[in-house]
Protein backbone atom coordinates (compact mmCIF):
# COMPACT_ATOMS: atom_id res chain seq x y z
CA UNK A 1 0.00 0.00 0.00
CA UNK A 2 1.27 3.57 -0.71
CA UNK A 3 1.78 5.85 1.97
CA UNK A 4 -0.70 7.81 3.06
CA UNK A 5 -0.12 11.37 1.84
CA UNK A 6 0.47 14.62 4.35
CA UNK A 7 -3.50 15.37 3.50
CA UNK A 8 -4.74 11.88 3.92
CA UNK A 9 -2.69 11.56 7.12
CA UNK A 10 -3.74 15.01 8.39
CA UNK A 11 -7.55 13.11 7.49
CA UNK A 12 -6.60 10.28 10.21
CA UNK A 13 -5.96 12.30 12.82
CA UNK A 14 -9.04 13.79 12.87
CA UNK A 15 -11.06 10.57 12.29
CA UNK A 16 -9.02 9.48 14.96
CA UNK A 17 -9.34 12.34 17.56
CA UNK A 18 -13.60 12.55 16.32
CA UNK A 19 -13.95 8.71 17.36
CA UNK A 20 -12.00 9.16 21.20
CA UNK A 21 -14.33 12.50 21.89
CA UNK A 22 -17.02 10.34 20.72
CA UNK A 23 -16.45 7.50 22.66
CA UNK A 24 -15.73 9.74 25.84
CA UNK A 25 -18.45 12.40 25.59
CA UNK A 26 -21.21 10.84 23.27
CA UNK A 27 -21.46 11.55 19.44
CA UNK A 28 -24.16 13.99 20.11
CA UNK A 29 -22.70 16.16 22.61
CA UNK A 30 -19.41 16.80 20.51
CA UNK A 31 -19.11 19.41 17.80
CA UNK A 32 -17.34 20.11 14.82
CA UNK A 33 -15.69 23.34 16.38
CA UNK A 34 -14.83 20.82 19.72
CA UNK A 35 -13.13 18.45 17.17
CA UNK A 36 -10.92 20.92 15.83
CA UNK A 37 -10.33 22.81 19.15
CA UNK A 38 -8.58 19.32 20.02
CA UNK A 39 -6.75 18.93 16.81
CA UNK A 40 -5.32 22.74 17.45
CA UNK A 41 -6.72 23.54 14.15
CA UNK A 42 -9.88 26.07 12.89
CA UNK A 43 -12.91 24.80 12.18
CA UNK A 44 -13.18 26.29 8.44
CA UNK A 45 -10.25 23.94 8.00
CA UNK A 46 -11.34 20.88 9.29
CA UNK A 47 -14.43 21.42 6.92
CA UNK A 48 -12.04 21.19 4.35
CA UNK A 49 -11.60 17.60 5.08
CA UNK A 50 -15.50 16.89 5.96
CA UNK A 51 -18.36 19.22 4.67
CA UNK A 52 -20.17 18.37 7.79
CA UNK A 53 -20.81 16.20 10.89
CA UNK A 54 -22.72 14.13 8.84
CA UNK A 55 -20.24 13.25 6.60
CA UNK A 56 -17.92 12.59 9.09
CA UNK A 57 -19.82 10.37 11.10
CA UNK A 58 -20.23 8.28 7.48
CA UNK A 59 -16.62 8.33 6.71
CA UNK A 60 -15.69 7.11 10.04
CA UNK A 61 -18.17 3.53 9.67
CA UNK A 62 -16.32 3.42 6.23
CA UNK A 63 -12.70 3.91 8.08
CA UNK A 64 -13.40 1.23 10.75
CA UNK A 65 -14.56 -1.15 8.57
CA UNK A 66 -11.49 -0.99 6.70
CA UNK A 67 -9.24 -1.64 9.58
CA UNK A 68 -11.10 -4.48 10.96
CA UNK A 69 -11.66 -5.84 7.41
CA UNK A 70 -7.66 -5.70 6.71
CA UNK A 71 -7.49 -7.51 9.50
CA UNK A 72 -10.04 -10.53 8.50
CA UNK A 73 -8.64 -10.64 5.29
CA UNK A 74 -5.11 -11.24 6.78
CA UNK A 75 -6.49 -14.30 8.42
CA UNK A 76 -8.19 -15.22 5.28
CA UNK A 77 -4.62 -14.96 3.55
CA UNK A 78 -3.27 -17.80 6.09
CA UNK A 79 -2.98 -21.37 5.42
CA UNK A 80 -4.79 -22.42 8.83
CA UNK A 81 -8.71 -24.12 9.40
CA UNK A 82 -11.40 -22.42 9.80
CA UNK A 83 -11.65 -23.15 13.07
CA UNK A 84 -8.56 -21.41 14.29
CA UNK A 85 -9.39 -18.37 11.78
CA UNK A 86 -12.32 -17.98 13.60
CA UNK A 87 -10.10 -17.72 16.99
CA UNK A 88 -8.27 -15.24 15.16
CA UNK A 89 -10.88 -12.89 14.43
CA UNK A 90 -12.58 -13.32 17.83
CA UNK A 91 -8.69 -12.56 18.79
CA UNK A 92 -8.43 -9.63 16.21
CA UNK A 93 -12.54 -8.04 17.63
CA UNK A 94 -11.32 -8.53 21.52
CA UNK A 95 -8.19 -7.32 20.91
CA UNK A 96 -9.50 -3.96 18.66
CA UNK A 97 -11.95 -3.66 21.69
CA UNK A 98 -9.41 -3.52 24.56
CA UNK A 99 -6.96 -1.65 22.49
CA UNK A 100 -9.40 0.92 20.42
CA UNK A 101 -11.95 0.90 22.21
CA UNK A 102 -13.46 4.41 20.49
CA UNK A 103 -13.69 1.61 17.14
CA UNK A 104 -15.93 -0.78 18.16
CA UNK A 105 -17.63 1.91 20.62
CA UNK A 106 -18.63 4.07 17.98
CA UNK A 107 -19.58 0.80 15.48
CA UNK A 108 -22.43 -0.65 17.85
CA UNK A 109 -23.18 2.52 19.89
CA UNK A 110 -23.38 5.08 16.84
CA UNK A 111 -23.23 3.10 13.84
CA UNK A 112 -26.12 0.44 14.62
CA UNK A 113 -27.57 2.62 17.62
CA UNK A 114 -28.37 5.52 15.20
CA UNK A 115 -29.24 4.38 11.55
CA UNK A 116 -31.07 7.54 10.53
CA UNK A 117 -27.35 9.39 10.40
CA UNK A 118 -26.67 6.75 7.89
CA UNK A 119 -29.70 6.27 5.93
CA UNK A 120 -28.63 8.57 2.38
CA UNK A 121 -24.67 7.26 1.42
CA UNK A 122 -24.41 4.24 3.77
CA UNK A 123 -27.60 2.26 2.40
CA UNK A 124 -26.96 -1.36 3.38
CA UNK A 125 -23.53 -2.69 3.45
CA UNK A 126 -22.58 0.34 1.68
CA UNK A 127 -20.38 2.03 4.74
CA UNK A 128 -19.20 -1.51 5.84
CA UNK A 129 -18.68 -3.25 2.76
CA UNK A 130 -14.27 -4.37 3.18
CA UNK A 131 -15.56 -5.75 6.28
CA UNK A 132 -18.51 -7.84 5.53
CA UNK A 133 -16.60 -8.85 2.35
CA UNK A 134 -13.67 -10.49 4.20
CA UNK A 135 -16.60 -12.09 6.77
CA UNK A 136 -18.44 -13.65 3.36
CA UNK A 137 -14.96 -14.87 2.16
CA UNK A 138 -14.08 -16.34 5.21
CA UNK A 139 -17.87 -18.59 5.34
CA UNK A 140 -17.63 -19.00 1.55
CA UNK A 141 -14.14 -20.60 2.05
CA UNK A 142 -15.13 -22.28 5.56
CA UNK A 143 -18.18 -24.50 3.20
CA UNK A 144 -15.93 -24.82 0.17
CA UNK A 145 -13.56 -26.55 2.43
CA UNK A 146 -16.68 -28.59 3.93
CA UNK A 147 -15.33 -27.45 7.44
CA UNK A 148 -18.66 -25.18 7.63
CA UNK A 149 -22.29 -25.96 6.97
CA UNK A 150 -24.28 -24.51 4.24
CA UNK A 151 -26.83 -22.01 5.31
CA UNK A 152 -28.40 -18.77 5.27
CA UNK A 153 -25.15 -16.48 5.08
CA UNK A 154 -27.21 -13.87 7.65
CA UNK A 155 -27.86 -16.74 10.20
CA UNK A 156 -24.36 -17.37 10.38
CA UNK A 157 -23.23 -13.48 10.39
CA UNK A 158 -25.70 -12.67 13.25
CA UNK A 159 -24.61 -15.67 15.37
CA UNK A 160 -20.73 -14.72 14.95
CA UNK A 161 -20.78 -10.90 15.16
CA UNK A 162 -23.51 -10.62 17.03
CA UNK A 163 -22.34 -13.12 19.62
CA UNK A 164 -19.07 -10.71 19.83
CA UNK A 165 -20.60 -7.53 19.43
CA UNK A 166 -22.76 -8.30 22.45
CA UNK A 167 -20.07 -9.60 24.69
CA UNK A 168 -17.99 -6.36 23.59
CA UNK A 169 -21.66 -4.12 24.79
CA UNK A 170 -21.91 -6.00 27.80
CA UNK A 171 -17.76 -5.36 28.80
CA UNK A 172 -18.52 -2.06 28.07
CA UNK A 173 -21.73 -1.65 30.12
CA UNK A 174 -19.27 -3.10 33.27
CA UNK A 175 -20.98 -6.59 33.23
CA UNK A 176 -18.54 -8.96 33.00
CA UNK A 177 -16.53 -10.25 35.82
CA UNK A 178 -13.35 -10.79 33.66
CA UNK A 179 -11.34 -9.14 30.81
CA UNK A 180 -12.16 -9.98 27.18
CA UNK A 181 -9.46 -12.32 26.52
CA UNK A 182 -10.79 -14.44 29.18
CA UNK A 183 -13.36 -15.51 27.08
CA UNK A 184 -11.89 -15.37 23.55
CA UNK A 185 -11.41 -19.64 23.94
CA UNK A 186 -14.72 -20.68 24.74
CA UNK A 187 -16.16 -18.31 22.59
CA UNK A 188 -14.41 -19.19 19.67
CA UNK A 189 -15.49 -22.92 20.27
CA UNK A 190 -19.04 -21.85 20.76
CA UNK A 191 -18.42 -20.43 17.36
CA UNK A 192 -17.00 -22.64 15.59
CA UNK A 193 -19.52 -25.67 17.00
CA UNK A 194 -22.63 -23.85 16.30
CA UNK A 195 -21.53 -23.17 13.04
CA UNK A 196 -19.14 -26.66 11.88
CA UNK A 197 -20.22 -29.11 9.03
CA UNK A 198 -22.31 -32.18 10.69
CA UNK A 199 -20.15 -34.65 8.64
CA UNK B 1 -10.00 -25.01 -57.13
CA UNK B 2 -12.14 -26.02 -54.37
CA UNK B 3 -10.87 -26.58 -50.62
CA UNK B 4 -11.37 -29.76 -50.25
CA UNK B 5 -13.34 -31.22 -46.87
CA UNK B 6 -14.13 -34.44 -45.25
CA UNK B 7 -16.50 -35.03 -42.73
CA UNK B 8 -16.12 -37.84 -40.18
CA UNK B 9 -18.26 -38.64 -37.09
CA UNK B 10 -16.93 -40.46 -33.73
CA UNK B 11 -19.50 -40.64 -31.10
CA UNK B 12 -22.25 -38.55 -31.85
CA UNK B 13 -25.57 -37.47 -32.04
CA UNK B 14 -25.89 -36.13 -35.34
CA UNK B 15 -26.51 -32.97 -33.87
CA UNK B 16 -23.75 -30.72 -35.21
CA UNK B 17 -24.31 -31.95 -39.01
CA UNK B 18 -28.09 -31.01 -38.25
CA UNK B 19 -26.96 -27.70 -37.04
CA UNK B 20 -24.78 -27.14 -39.70
CA UNK B 21 -27.04 -27.84 -41.81
CA UNK B 22 -29.23 -24.34 -40.81
CA UNK B 23 -25.83 -22.26 -41.72
CA UNK B 24 -27.39 -19.66 -43.44
CA UNK B 25 -24.13 -19.23 -45.83
CA UNK B 26 -23.91 -22.92 -46.65
CA UNK B 27 -24.81 -22.67 -50.60
CA UNK B 28 -21.96 -20.18 -50.63
CA UNK B 29 -19.88 -22.15 -48.96
CA UNK B 30 -20.19 -25.10 -50.94
CA UNK B 31 -19.00 -23.37 -53.64
CA UNK B 32 -16.05 -22.77 -52.40
CA UNK B 33 -15.71 -25.97 -50.34
CA UNK B 34 -15.87 -29.94 -51.67
CA UNK B 35 -16.98 -32.08 -48.79
CA UNK B 36 -15.50 -35.88 -49.99
CA UNK B 37 -17.69 -37.08 -47.66
CA UNK B 38 -20.22 -35.82 -45.25
CA UNK B 39 -22.91 -38.25 -43.05
CA UNK B 40 -25.58 -36.11 -44.70
CA UNK B 41 -24.62 -34.10 -47.47
CA UNK B 42 -24.62 -35.44 -50.94
CA UNK B 43 -20.80 -36.34 -51.35
CA UNK B 44 -18.32 -37.84 -53.84
CA UNK B 45 -17.46 -40.70 -51.11
CA UNK B 46 -19.39 -43.21 -48.84
CA UNK B 47 -18.37 -43.67 -45.38
CA UNK B 48 -17.00 -47.37 -46.81
CA UNK B 49 -14.54 -45.90 -49.39
CA UNK B 50 -12.90 -43.85 -46.70
CA UNK B 51 -10.91 -47.07 -45.32
CA UNK B 52 -8.59 -46.78 -48.93
CA UNK B 53 -8.87 -43.18 -49.71
CA UNK B 54 -5.45 -41.78 -49.38
CA UNK B 55 -5.64 -38.15 -50.72
CA UNK B 56 -4.58 -35.20 -48.92
CA UNK B 57 -7.05 -32.78 -47.97
CA UNK B 58 -7.34 -29.74 -46.70
CA UNK B 59 -9.73 -29.52 -44.07
CA UNK B 60 -11.03 -32.69 -41.72
CA UNK B 61 -13.87 -31.74 -39.76
CA UNK B 62 -14.41 -34.52 -36.52
CA UNK B 63 -18.07 -34.51 -35.48
CA UNK B 64 -18.84 -36.43 -32.07
CA UNK B 65 -16.38 -38.33 -29.28
CA UNK B 66 -12.59 -40.21 -30.13
CA UNK B 67 -13.38 -43.67 -29.15
CA UNK B 68 -10.47 -46.08 -29.01
CA UNK B 69 -11.41 -49.91 -29.51
CA UNK B 70 -14.86 -51.23 -30.89
CA UNK B 71 -16.58 -48.49 -32.58
CA UNK B 72 -16.98 -48.97 -36.08
CA UNK B 73 -17.77 -46.70 -39.41
CA UNK B 74 -18.20 -48.15 -42.94
CA UNK B 75 -17.51 -51.47 -41.12
CA UNK B 76 -13.86 -50.18 -40.34
CA UNK B 77 -12.52 -49.04 -36.48
CA UNK B 78 -13.23 -45.30 -36.73
CA UNK B 79 -10.45 -44.45 -34.61
CA UNK B 80 -8.19 -45.99 -37.43
CA UNK B 81 -9.86 -44.11 -40.10
CA UNK B 82 -9.16 -40.71 -37.84
CA UNK B 83 -5.70 -41.75 -37.51
CA UNK B 84 -5.01 -42.21 -41.04
CA UNK B 85 -7.05 -39.22 -42.00
CA UNK B 86 -5.34 -36.50 -39.65
CA UNK B 87 -2.33 -37.19 -41.20
CA UNK B 88 -3.63 -36.34 -44.34
CA UNK B 89 -5.38 -33.04 -43.48
CA UNK B 90 -4.23 -29.61 -43.05
CA UNK B 91 -6.36 -28.78 -40.56
CA UNK B 92 -8.75 -30.39 -38.24
CA UNK B 93 -11.84 -28.87 -37.30
CA UNK B 94 -13.45 -30.12 -34.12
CA UNK B 95 -16.73 -29.18 -34.07
CA UNK B 96 -19.30 -29.84 -30.83
CA UNK B 97 -17.96 -30.08 -27.35
CA UNK B 98 -17.74 -33.81 -27.90
CA UNK B 99 -15.21 -33.98 -30.41
CA UNK B 100 -13.85 -30.32 -28.35
CA UNK B 101 -13.13 -32.13 -24.97
CA UNK B 102 -15.54 -35.37 -24.77
CA UNK B 103 -18.79 -33.92 -23.76
CA UNK B 104 -21.91 -35.78 -23.32
CA UNK B 105 -21.23 -39.16 -23.71
CA UNK B 106 -17.92 -38.92 -22.24
CA UNK B 107 -20.46 -38.95 -18.99
CA UNK B 108 -21.70 -42.40 -19.96
CA UNK B 109 -18.20 -43.88 -21.22
CA UNK B 110 -14.87 -42.11 -19.16
CA UNK B 111 -12.43 -43.43 -21.55
CA UNK B 112 -13.76 -41.05 -24.66
CA UNK B 113 -12.19 -37.88 -25.47
CA UNK B 114 -11.64 -34.78 -27.66
CA UNK B 115 -10.05 -34.69 -30.50
CA UNK B 116 -7.16 -32.97 -28.42
CA UNK B 117 -8.14 -32.24 -25.26
CA UNK B 118 -9.96 -35.02 -22.50
CA UNK B 119 -12.17 -32.20 -20.39
CA UNK B 120 -9.95 -29.05 -20.13
CA UNK B 121 -6.18 -31.38 -20.52
CA UNK B 122 -4.93 -31.46 -23.60
CA UNK B 123 -4.10 -34.46 -24.96
CA UNK B 124 -2.42 -34.56 -27.94
CA UNK B 125 -0.41 -31.72 -29.59
CA UNK B 126 -1.48 -31.04 -32.88
CA UNK B 127 -0.90 -27.63 -34.38
CA UNK B 128 -3.29 -27.71 -36.87
CA UNK B 129 -6.60 -28.10 -34.61
CA UNK B 130 -9.60 -25.90 -34.19
CA UNK B 131 -12.00 -26.68 -31.77
CA UNK B 132 -15.66 -24.87 -32.60
CA UNK B 133 -17.06 -26.19 -29.17
CA UNK B 134 -20.79 -26.50 -28.45
CA UNK B 135 -24.14 -28.56 -27.93
CA UNK B 136 -24.51 -28.16 -30.84
CA UNK B 137 -22.34 -25.39 -32.16
CA UNK B 138 -23.98 -22.43 -33.71
CA UNK B 139 -24.04 -22.92 -37.53
CA UNK B 140 -22.67 -20.07 -37.84
CA UNK B 141 -19.46 -20.79 -36.05
CA UNK B 142 -19.17 -24.20 -37.75
CA UNK B 143 -19.65 -21.84 -41.32
CA UNK B 144 -17.43 -18.92 -40.18
CA UNK B 145 -14.22 -21.08 -39.11
CA UNK B 146 -14.59 -23.08 -42.84
CA UNK B 147 -14.90 -20.31 -44.88
CA UNK B 148 -12.28 -18.83 -43.03
CA UNK B 149 -10.13 -21.65 -43.72
CA UNK B 150 -11.68 -21.90 -47.51
CA UNK B 151 -10.06 -18.25 -47.99
CA UNK B 152 -6.68 -19.61 -46.57
CA UNK B 153 -6.72 -17.60 -43.07
CA UNK B 154 -6.60 -18.83 -39.85
CA UNK B 155 -8.68 -18.11 -36.71
CA UNK B 156 -6.34 -16.71 -33.50
CA UNK B 157 -7.12 -19.51 -30.91
CA UNK B 158 -7.82 -19.09 -27.20
CA UNK B 159 -5.82 -21.44 -24.61
CA UNK B 160 -7.96 -24.12 -25.31
CA UNK B 161 -7.81 -24.00 -29.55
CA UNK B 162 -10.98 -22.40 -29.88
CA UNK B 163 -11.37 -19.19 -32.34
CA UNK B 164 -11.13 -16.56 -30.08
CA UNK B 165 -13.57 -13.69 -32.06
CA UNK B 166 -15.77 -16.29 -31.06
CA UNK B 167 -15.17 -17.58 -27.11
CA UNK B 168 -13.68 -14.78 -25.89
CA UNK B 169 -16.70 -13.09 -25.25
CA UNK B 170 -18.92 -14.93 -22.59
CA UNK B 171 -22.57 -15.57 -23.42
CA UNK B 172 -23.08 -12.95 -20.53
CA UNK B 173 -22.15 -10.48 -22.98
CA UNK B 174 -25.27 -9.56 -25.05
CA UNK B 175 -27.89 -10.93 -22.77
CA UNK B 176 -31.29 -8.99 -21.95
CA UNK B 177 -30.76 -9.69 -18.21
CA UNK B 178 -27.95 -7.65 -17.81
CA UNK B 179 -29.97 -4.93 -16.10
CA UNK B 180 -31.06 -7.63 -13.03
CA UNK B 181 -27.64 -9.01 -13.42
CA UNK B 182 -26.21 -5.79 -12.29
CA UNK B 183 -29.06 -5.17 -9.50
CA UNK B 184 -28.92 -8.55 -8.32
CA UNK B 185 -32.37 -9.14 -9.15
CA UNK B 186 -32.90 -13.16 -9.46
CA UNK B 187 -35.24 -14.74 -11.56
CA UNK B 188 -37.42 -16.42 -8.97
CA UNK B 189 -39.17 -19.14 -11.54
CA UNK B 190 -37.83 -21.19 -15.02
CA UNK B 191 -38.94 -19.86 -18.29
CA UNK B 192 -39.96 -16.12 -16.62
CA UNK B 193 -39.04 -13.26 -19.04
CA UNK B 194 -37.45 -11.08 -16.14
CA UNK B 195 -34.83 -11.43 -13.47
CA UNK B 196 -31.45 -12.53 -13.48
CA UNK B 197 -31.28 -16.31 -14.19
CA UNK B 198 -27.28 -16.42 -12.73
CA UNK B 199 -28.44 -16.53 -8.47
CA UNK B 200 -31.27 -19.58 -8.45
CA UNK B 201 -31.51 -21.07 -11.79
CA UNK B 202 -28.14 -22.27 -12.47
CA UNK B 203 -26.74 -19.72 -15.61
CA UNK B 204 -23.41 -20.18 -16.31
CA UNK B 205 -23.14 -17.63 -19.04
CA UNK B 206 -21.13 -15.10 -16.80
CA UNK B 207 -17.99 -17.62 -17.11
CA UNK B 208 -18.87 -19.71 -20.29
CA UNK B 209 -17.33 -18.34 -23.98
CA UNK B 210 -19.69 -17.94 -26.64
CA UNK B 211 -21.15 -15.46 -29.10
CA UNK B 212 -25.08 -16.79 -29.11
CA UNK B 213 -26.40 -13.75 -26.96
CA UNK B 214 -24.86 -11.49 -29.72
CA UNK B 215 -25.60 -13.48 -33.04
CA UNK B 216 -28.47 -15.71 -31.66
CA UNK B 217 -29.75 -18.68 -33.16
CA UNK B 218 -31.30 -18.62 -35.93
CA UNK B 219 -31.10 -14.75 -35.79
CA UNK B 220 -34.32 -14.77 -33.26
CA UNK B 221 -33.66 -15.72 -29.35
CA UNK B 222 -31.38 -17.84 -27.36
CA UNK B 223 -31.30 -19.52 -24.32
CA UNK B 224 -31.18 -16.69 -21.61
CA UNK B 225 -33.54 -14.98 -24.04
CA UNK B 226 -36.51 -17.68 -23.53
CA UNK B 227 -35.92 -17.96 -19.76
CA UNK B 228 -33.61 -21.09 -20.09
CA UNK B 229 -30.28 -20.58 -18.16
CA UNK B 230 -27.04 -21.08 -20.26
CA UNK B 231 -25.72 -24.40 -19.92
CA UNK B 232 -22.47 -24.25 -20.25
CA UNK B 233 -22.35 -26.19 -23.37
CA UNK B 234 -18.61 -24.72 -24.85
CA UNK B 235 -16.91 -25.30 -22.02
CA UNK B 236 -14.50 -28.39 -20.90
CA UNK B 237 -17.00 -29.16 -18.26
CA UNK B 238 -20.07 -29.54 -20.02
CA UNK B 239 -21.79 -30.76 -18.76
CA UNK B 240 -22.17 -29.99 -15.52
CA UNK B 241 -24.33 -31.47 -12.65
CA UNK B 242 -27.34 -29.77 -11.16
CA UNK B 243 -27.63 -27.83 -14.43
CA UNK B 244 -31.11 -25.71 -13.55
CA UNK B 245 -29.29 -24.81 -10.31
CA UNK B 246 -26.71 -22.19 -9.04
CA UNK B 247 -24.36 -23.88 -6.43
CA UNK B 248 -23.84 -21.32 -3.54
CA UNK B 249 -21.54 -21.16 -0.61
CA UNK B 250 -23.50 -19.81 2.18
CA UNK B 251 -25.57 -18.06 -0.41
CA UNK B 252 -22.46 -16.95 -2.34
CA UNK B 253 -22.05 -18.47 -6.07
CA UNK B 254 -19.37 -21.45 -6.41
CA UNK B 255 -18.39 -20.10 -9.55
CA UNK B 256 -17.49 -16.07 -10.35
CA UNK B 257 -17.74 -14.55 -13.33
CA UNK B 258 -14.84 -15.31 -15.99
CA UNK B 259 -11.96 -13.15 -14.69
CA UNK B 260 -13.63 -11.44 -11.84
CA UNK B 261 -11.98 -11.98 -8.55
CA UNK B 262 -14.27 -13.10 -5.39
CA UNK B 263 -13.34 -10.00 -3.32
CA UNK B 264 -14.51 -7.27 -6.74
CA UNK B 265 -17.45 -9.62 -7.03
CA UNK B 266 -18.41 -9.54 -3.49
CA UNK B 267 -17.88 -5.45 -3.29
CA UNK B 268 -19.50 -4.87 -5.89
CA UNK B 269 -22.59 -7.05 -5.31
CA UNK B 270 -22.87 -6.02 -1.88
CA UNK B 271 -23.15 -2.32 -3.12
CA UNK B 272 -25.77 -2.92 -6.04
CA UNK B 273 -27.89 -5.34 -3.21
CA UNK B 274 -27.96 -2.53 -0.81
CA UNK B 275 -30.48 -0.61 -3.06
CA UNK B 276 -33.70 -1.85 -4.02
CA UNK B 277 -34.65 -0.55 -7.64
CA UNK B 278 -38.37 -0.79 -7.86
CA UNK B 279 -38.05 -0.98 -11.51
CA UNK B 280 -36.42 -4.20 -11.75
CA UNK B 281 -38.01 -5.39 -8.77
CA UNK B 282 -41.73 -5.38 -9.77
CA UNK B 283 -42.68 -7.34 -12.61
CA UNK B 284 -42.89 -4.79 -15.91
CA UNK B 285 -45.83 -7.12 -17.12
CA UNK B 286 -48.13 -8.70 -14.07
CA UNK B 287 -50.66 -9.85 -16.26
CA UNK B 288 -48.15 -11.45 -18.59
CA UNK B 289 -47.44 -10.90 -22.06
CA UNK B 290 -51.09 -11.06 -22.97
CA UNK B 291 -51.87 -13.83 -24.93
CA UNK B 292 -52.20 -16.40 -21.88
CA UNK B 293 -54.97 -18.50 -22.24
CA UNK B 294 -56.71 -19.89 -19.20
CA UNK B 295 -56.76 -23.56 -19.04
CA UNK B 296 -60.07 -25.16 -18.90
Amino acid sequence: MSKPTKKEQRKIEIMDTALRLFSKEGFFAVTIADIAKELNMSVGNLYNYFSSKEALAKELIFYISKILGTKIREINMMDIKTKEKIEKIVEVYFNTAIERPELIDYFLRVYLSHKEIFKEGCEGMICVSPFVTEIMIFFEEGVRNSELRDQDFFTAFGLFMGYLGGMVYLKGEGMLPNDLKFYTRSISENIYRALKSED
Amino acid sequence: MKTKALWLQGVSCNGNSHSFLNYEGLRELLSKVEFLYHPLLPSRLRIEDLADFTEDIDILVIEGAIKKEGFLRGKKEFFRLFQKLKKKAKYIVAVGNCASFGGVFKEYEADLTGVGYSKGEKIADFENLINVPGCPAHPEWIGSVLSLLCEGCEPELDELSRPAEIYSYTVHAGCLRNEYFEWKVDSATFGSKEGCLFYQQGCQAPYTGGNCNKILWNGVSSKTRAGMPCIGCTEPGFPSRDLFKTKTYMGIPARMPKGVPKRAYLTLTGVAKSFKIDRLNNPLMPKGPGCEKEES
